[in-house]
């Protein structure tokens, strides 16, 4: 092994601030997806299409009689049944991060250190976006009509993207605060399946008993699915924007300073 | 002129053990300084200390005169930090981590790519470059680990355990790379559970058990402590160790100790002449003895010395 000296050549270094720190480490996110780009194809290409095909056909018939008349209901669901998974990831990806190597490098850098979690937290949205736009054009492509045209559906994939962001602060505090992958995966399907199914993703919930449409009306996946829905078809109202965009920002607000207090207040065990 | 490293009376608990039970350094700029201890002795929650990763419970530590808890941020500009797993990210390739860090240590894209490309080179990494890391040796690890732990040109750069592990090729070439750096005015501490690694590099050794530093100085002088040579004696099939050790201990009043399940037993002999009252009489005992050797001390006698020591005064 042979040593150059390291040149004193280069201009004079000062500590990243947050939004360099934040654009180096979401670089690192994307190359990470660029090295694995297998299994970027098969998380937000192939398994959504597979989950859309599934239920429109397994449903359609039994709900709404026809795939053409069920897709127009079904299809703002499933983008939020796609996505709200994939943040789930997020937060296990942290855990892994954080329990690995990499991080503990991390902390003994200079560099911003909330940079450390809001990196691969905004870069995930890429794989969000790209799950959105398979799901929104395979929908297109089996009838999806939506009857607010253009402006709408814009409007709606804006907003799932950002109801993506805000829960995946929950599963970010939950990876930074579990010591192992394996407990943020299982804790968060349990706390994520049963909210995405008792809502009203698949179902209209006026057919549900009184008491059950209640609790489903609160879940705040109906209440973001509800916007979503309405945006699409130009049907949103004051309350449904306010509902919508209410759960989101109280995820936000409550979610994000935590994680970042948990991740900066971190001892080593 | 302050210390590189100084630390008074750390100490730091977990839930259920003391692992650090208050330790003091104070390591000159320039020094390469090798912490030397068996697994749990507390080497990687002291070093975790040093480098803000971890607040002590008790105590305080310094960087250049800079406080590791009040003045993390300075710190942490002067240090770095390779570990005993290397901190890499081992989906990106050799080339993707050292720009990151090159990065993330303030330097611009430009100057952070030639880095990579420089020290890649230099540390026989070239052709790997362009490699996942996951795809890496341990060795390899080893010195992508370290390249990224010098890029930012640290005043003082912490090794912890950074041989465990690898093979003898590539434990030479990383002593070769730390040596290097000491040469460039480098301070490092390092930690090891290897004597040889402490007595090949470091300038100084400070020996660490149970959460306390109990012996601190040159490797020449730790082993001169000892006094006089090192009588190594082979014993016979059959011959029970343990016996000759009381013997030994009981007509001479050595301090002898057998290696782990072996027939050889090893005392420190004052001058030359007691060897051979001493072969004698354990041939007059009828232990059988198969061949013996008189020799300068090695660190591994020091070591067994002062845990006996230590053993003594827990015991008393």
């Amino acid at each position: 092994m042979s040593f150059t000296q390291t040149s004193g050549a280069r201009t004079p270094r000062r500590s990243p601030g947050c939004l360099a720190s934040t654009a180096l480490i979401m670089r690192r996110t994307l190359l990470h997806m660029r090295n694995n780009g297998f299994g970027l194809v098969v998380e937000a290409v192939l398994s959504p299409i597979i989950m859309l095909l599934i239920f429109t056909f397994l449903f359609s018939g039994a709900i709404a009689g026809s795939v053409s008349g069920y897709i127009q209901y079904l299809l703002p669901g499933i983008l939020v049944l796609t996505v709200v998974p994939m943040t789930v990831y997020s937060g296990t990806t942290l855990c892994t991060d954080i329990a690995r190597g990499v991080y503990h490098r991390f902390r003994t850098m200079p560099f911003w250190q909330p940079a450390a979690l809001f990196g691969p937290v905004i870069a995930d949205g890429l794989r969000y976006s790209a799950a959105l736009l398979t799901v929104l054009s395979m929908g297109l492509a089996l009838g999806f009509r939506p009857e607010d045209g253009v402006a709408g559906a814009v409007l709606a994939a804006i907003y799932v993207l950002f109801f993506a962001y805000s829960v995946s602060w929950v599963f970010a505090l939950i990876g930074n605060v579990a010591k192992q992958p394996e407990t943020v995966s299982g804790t968060s399907m349990m706390l994520v399946y049963p909210l995405l199914f008792a809502s009203n993703v698949l179902v209209d919930t006026s057919t549900m008993p009184r008491w059950l449409q209640v609790v489903v009306d609160v879940n705040p996946i109906s209440v973001a699915v509800a916007l979503t829905r309405g945006l699409f078809h130009g049907t949103a109202d004051a309350a449904d924007l306010a509902a919508g965009m209410g759960v989101c920002l109280l995820l936000v607000v409550v979610f994000a300073p935590l994680t970042i207090f948990v991740y900066l207040k971190r001892q080593l065990r | 002129m302050a210390y590189a490293i100084e630390a008074q009376g750390l100490r730091k608990s977990f839930k259920t053990r003391e692992a650090v039970r208050g330790v003091d350094l104070a390591i000159q700029q320039g020094e390469l300084f090798a912490l030397l201890g068996p697994n749990g002795a507390g080497k990687t929650t002291t070093i975790h200390m040093l480098t803000t990763l971890l607040h002590p419970d008790e105590g305080t530590a310094s960087i250049c005169g800079y406080d590791v808890v009040k003045d993390a941020a300075v710190v942490r500009r002067n240090i770095s930090v390779t570990g005993q797993y290397a901190a890499l990210d081992e989906s990106l390739t050799g080339w993707q981590n050292l720009t990151l860090f090159a990065g993330l240590h303030g330097y611009s894209r430009k100057d952070a790519r030639a880095l990579a490309v420089e020290l890649l080179e230099s540390f026989n990494l070239a052709e790997a470059g362009d490699r996942t890391v996951g795809t890496y040796s341990g060795g390899m690890r080893r010195r992508l680990d370290l390249a990224a732990g010098i890029l930012s040109e640290p005043k003082v750069m912490f090794l912890d355990e950074p041989t465990t592990g690898l093979d003898p090729q590539s434990r030479r070439e990383l002593w070769d790379a730390v040596r290097h750096l000491v040469k460039n005015g480098t301070t490092v501490l390092l930690t090891t559970q290897y004597l040889e690694e402490a007595d090949q590099l470091a300038d100084r050794i400070g020996f660490i058990a149970q959460g306390r530093v109990i012996a601190v100085d040159t490797p020449e002088k730790l082993k001169a402590s000892i006094g006089g040579k090192t009588l190594t004696i082979k014993l016979a099939e059959g011959t029970d160790p343990a016996n000759v050790c009381r013997l030994l201990t009981s007509e001479f009043g050595m301090e002898a100790h057998s290696d782990e399940g072996g027939l050889i037993v090893k005392a420190a002999v004052r001058e030359a002449a007691l060897a051979h009252s001493v072969i004698g009489t354990l041939i007059d005992q009828t232990a059988a003895v198969d061949d013996f050797a008189l020799s300068e001390p090695t660190l591994d006698d020091v070591y067994f010395a002062l845990a006996i020591n230590r053993g003594n005064e827990v015991a008393s």
